[in-house]
């Protein structure tokens, strides 16, 4: 008799743990979430993190700041040259520095194509994820020409290195513009491509659609940027509120929009790359004649203070925090990254969907998971 | 011994002539055994170096190219590999039910392939419930991804064995109902009296519109019961890894693997076989010359699995709840009404024949 | 919102007692005044309990004792003229001899920002409010300054290593933390 009640007990269901990642073709790296599941259901998403972490926060207390531009390409390697941009202006802003006219458009240029080679990335990859794995190498191909473009400037095709504190490295290759402005033709008719290839697919649609709804409060709560913030109608767009190099030179819309479900993030980056586009084209054509950098220290020193440069990188909101002492290295600098703050609200927006959901709400939250171990 | 097996008349007359009448059977049993073996393994890897071929194609790539012409050995040269490899395995495994799995899979396909008529002569085994019988071998092969799922103590490969149970048991429904409202037109079951049928024209002319939405009934719960993107869930990669078969490597993988195509080729095979008059040429534009039976029955069959990797390489996955959700509210009623609709038009010979 | 109106009304929230008894200012609970007087003779006083510091820094930036600090956060957010709702950047620092947390926060109705400091001079057991029940994010944040700075966050629902391993000895982030194998230092 009392192993009959043993019995009935084994027969009740409970919730189960799984570890999705470190290795696991949806996590995209080496993140690690501990899921709790019931049946398929989803009960808790408990991000488990470190497993690329370099410390590089504390590297940068050793290093010089043209030493520190290096180091950002490997946290978001996806827009690795508004990363440089960010560190870049961070120091101009605190030596005070005039960078000419040239260096701001350039620079400007080469982060918004950096913002469509990752969306394209970030297409290819979301296809991926739910299932279509065609879109990856649609989102590739043209993520190529932009590499291509990169490479003849400035030698790399993933970590530019591209920026230095007072300009750029070099000027720009005598084919970047033609190049840049055949991308554009080019590209232009391939975003109609995807919409047709994913998009407007009734099955990724109905997979995405009321998937993972984030409201415009729980973003800003939970310190969202980016396109995942802009899906909830929250207008967070660093680009419009705080320009920095030639934005404020360029007339673009922020992409938004209310629903804040995975299709929403999924439009909203869509919008994003037409727009990129446009900012690109409106600048090709004006980029002004002269230097390409200006002359620094060869030790640079911050004079005493707390500096803060916000950036929008494809992710969303890159802050970076330095406290100088006067010193060549920085004594506290703080990179807040935007997949961060974004993988924090993951747990809240996954818990209550299937499996499927949280893979397709895990791409379209975009994460980069170099850029949150850092 | 009157097993209907007629490989071909003159092996068969040969083998009765020099041999007692039952060694004879046993025989030719080995011999159509190992001659499907043979088509078997044929079949599964020209299938895979296609996939590849057709994928590539969609995904603006070259695809395999180097080894032989236009790398048709690769997948050759693929299973060689996976048979050197090492046979890997979870400790806490169910050891007996871990090995056993793979069999069931491909021994399900296998039998399958025996029923399947290539050409009027080269039907190895024409049974009188035919139809019927492939549906019932067909679903052997869930035992072995369920028990794979299970005994590889995983739980990745235990939920998308769940996952693969789940959706297998719920769209052998759509498929036998589809195969159903054809029966009502040819009145056998057998295949070779439902190609016989087709003499007057296809099924799918004959029956014009409800044929044609048990056709697509049956292409969705075709691709669905072998478990293909869209409706992979079982091996779901991006959500599971690699599913049911997580924890299988080597050759054991390789016949999980082989099965899928395998079945993949069946249910094409199936649709051209019901849908399409298997070997008859259209319009009997060959009937003088039957050999070509295989070259029709081969060219629609491919046709079809084509359109099933043409599925494959568009479309995103389902979830798993909207796929029982397309089950059973939406292709499950349609199938009911359709057989009504089915059985309406040949009570009043609405039928179209030539 | 300029940095002078937003320290008028920051400050009035946390009036110093000190102050209150030289110059006599009743205690102005309502604060909707934003361009509310400071006396410029109480320059020795601070008339309230709140440091402010500009120079140096592009925002205006608050230094507030631990015993505060929470009830200036929930005002931060609350408060409508203030209404800071977007914490965007929560840094642990190792100030040598204290060890302290930067918030850096943003008003998305106003778009002005602040900075607000918190520091203690507990180094074996660091502890400050939490504030993730004011932001979400906070949450995640104030792990990594745990994992990192050894800082302890009271009512935190979830404070455990992040990034580090359970077994992990020491801070890493701090100044005076030391691993001869793994660290190169210049």
């Amino acid at each position: 008799m009392e192993q009959r009640t043993t019995i009935d007990k084994s027969f009740k269901s409970e919730p189960y743990q799984i570890n999705m990642g470190p290795q696991h073709p949806a996590t995209h790296g080496v993140l690690n979430l501990l899921l709790t599941i019931d049946g398929e259901i989803i009960q808790k998403v408990e991000p488990d993190l470190g497993y690329i972490h370099r410390s590089i926060e504390k590297m940068c207390e050793r290093d010089s700041y043209q030493q520190i531009v290096h180091l950002t390409d490997r946290m978001d390697y996806l827009s690795s040259n508004i990363n440089n941009e960010a560190v870049c202006l961070v120091v101009e802003n605190a030596l005070e520095l005039e960078v000419p006219e040239r260096v701001k458009v350039i620079r400007t240029i080469i982060g918004e194509l950096t913002r469509i080679s990752s969306h394209c990335l970030w297409w290819g990859i979301m296809g991926m994820d739910v299932g279509a794995l065609t879109t990856f190498f649609y989102g590739f191909r043209d993520r190529e020409l932009i590499n291509d473009i990169f490479e003849e400037t400035c030698g790399a095709r993933l970590t530019m290195n591209y920026n230095v504190p007072g300009g750029l490295m070099l000027d720009i290759h005598p084919n970047f513009i033609k190049r840049v402005k055949k991308f554009i033709v080019h590209f232009k008719t391939k975003i109609p491509e995807y919409d047709k290839l994913l998009t407007e697919n009734i099955i990724f649609q109905k997979r995405t659609k009321g998937i993972g709804i984030l409201t415009k409060e729980d973003a800003i709560s939970f310190g969202a940027s980016g396109p995942v913030a802009r899906a909830s109608g929250y207008s967070c767009d660093v680009r419009k509120y705080h320009p920095y190099s030639a934005l404020d030179k360029v007339t673009f819309n922020e992409a938004l929009r209310t629903e804040g479900d995975t299709f929403a993030r999924y439009k909203v980056r869509i919008q994003e790359l037409w727009e990129s586009l446009s900012i690109v084209e409106q600048l090709i054509d004006n980029i002004p004649e002269g230097e390409h950098r200006v002359k620094t220290n060869a030790v640079i020193k911050l004079p005493k203070g707390e500096y803060y440069q916000k950036v929008e990188t494809a992710r969303g909101e890159l802050g970076v925090y330095v406290i100088s002492t006067g010193t060549k290295s920085p004594y506290r600098l703080k990179f807040r990254s935007p997949g961060f703050s974004n993988l924090s609200l993951l747990s809240h927006i996954a818990k209550g969907g299937k499996i499927g959901d949280l893979v397709a709400i895990m791409a379209t939250i975009d994460l980069v998971i170099p850029d949150i171990d850092r | 011994m009157n097993i209907p097996l007629n490989i071909t008349k003159t092996i068969h007359d040969w083998l009765f002539s020099i041999m007692p009448e039952g060694a004879a059977s046993i025989v030719e049993m080995f011999i159509i055994a190992l001659v499907y073996l043979g088509i078997f393994t044929v079949i599964g890897l020209f299938l895979v170096f296609l996939e590849r071929r057709v994928s590539a194609w969609f995904q603006l790539r070259i695809g395999p190219n180097r080894v032989g012409y236009q790398g048709i050995l690769q997948s050759l040269a693929d299973a060689l590999k996976l048979l050197s490899k090492e046979l890997t395995g979870t400790v806490k495994a169910d050891k007996f039910l871990y090995n056993l799995a793979p069999y069931f899979v491909i021994i399900s396909a296998l039998m399958a392939l025996a029923v399947i008529p290539f050409t009027k002569e080269f039907h190895a085994f024409d049974i009188n419930i035919g139809i019927f019988f492939l549906i019932a071998i067909s679903s052997i092969g869930v035992i072995g991804i369920l028990l794979g799922g299970w005994s590889s103590n995983n739980k990745f490969a235990l939920i998308g064995a769940m996952r693969s149970g789940v959706q297998t048991i719920s769209y052998e429904l759509s498929i036998g109902l589809s195969l159903l409202t054809m029966i009502l037109i040819t009145g056998s079951l057998q295949l070779s009296e439902i190609v016989e049928v087709q003499k007057n024209g296809w099924l799918i002319v004959q029956g014009h519109i409800p044929a044609i939405i048990a056709f697509m009934i049956f292409m969705i719960s075709g691709t669905a019961e072998t478990n293909r993107a869209p409706f992979d869930m079982a091996e779901a990669e991006s959500e599971l890894g690699a599913g049911f078969h997580t924890e299988y490597s080597g050759m054991k993988f390789a016949y999980f693997f082989l099965a899928e195509f395998i079945n993949m080729f069946i249910i094409a095979a199936i649709a051209a076989t019901v849908f399409f008059g298997a070997w008859l040429s259209p319009f009997g534009i060959t009937e003088s010359l039957p050999w070509l039976g295989i070259f029709w029955f081969l060219g629609k069959t491919l046709s079809l699995v084509f359109l099933m990797m043409w599925f494959r390489w568009t479309f995103p996955r389902l979830r798993v709840d909207q796929l029982l959700t397309l089950e059973w509210k939406y292709l499950l009623p349609i199938n009911l009404v359709n057989i009504i609709i089915m059985a309406l038009i040949v009570w009043l010979n609405l039928t179209i024949t030539f | 919102m300029t940095n002078e109106a937003l320290q008028g009304i920051i400050s009035s929230w946390f009036p110093n007692p000190d102050a209150d008894k030289v110059s006599e200012i009743t205690e102005n609970s309502d604060v909707e005044d934003g361009s509310e007087e400071q006396p410029e003779a109480q320059k020795s006083i601070n008339p309230s309990l709140l440091e402010f510091i500009e120079e140096g820094s592009q925002f205006l930036n608050v230094l507030v004792q631990p015993e505060q600090f929470y009830a200036l956060m929930s005002q931060l957010k609350t408060n409508e003229e203030t209404c800071f709702d977007y914490l965007f950047c929560l840094s642990g620092v190792d100030w040598g001899e204290d060890l302290g947390v930067v918030y850096h926060l943003e008003s998305t109705i106003h778009r002005h920002i602040i900075v607000v400091k918190v520091k203690t001079e507990d180094r074996e057991n660091p502890n400050l409010d939490s504030v993730c029940d004011i932001w979400y994010t906070a949450e995640f944040h104030e792990r990594e300054v745990f994992d990192f700075f050894g800082i302890k966050f009271n009512n935190h629902p979830n404070l455990k290593r992040l990034f580090l391993t359970e077994d992990w000895v020491g801070f890493p982030l701090r100044k005076d933390y030391v691993d001869e194998i793994n660290m190169v230092i210049k």
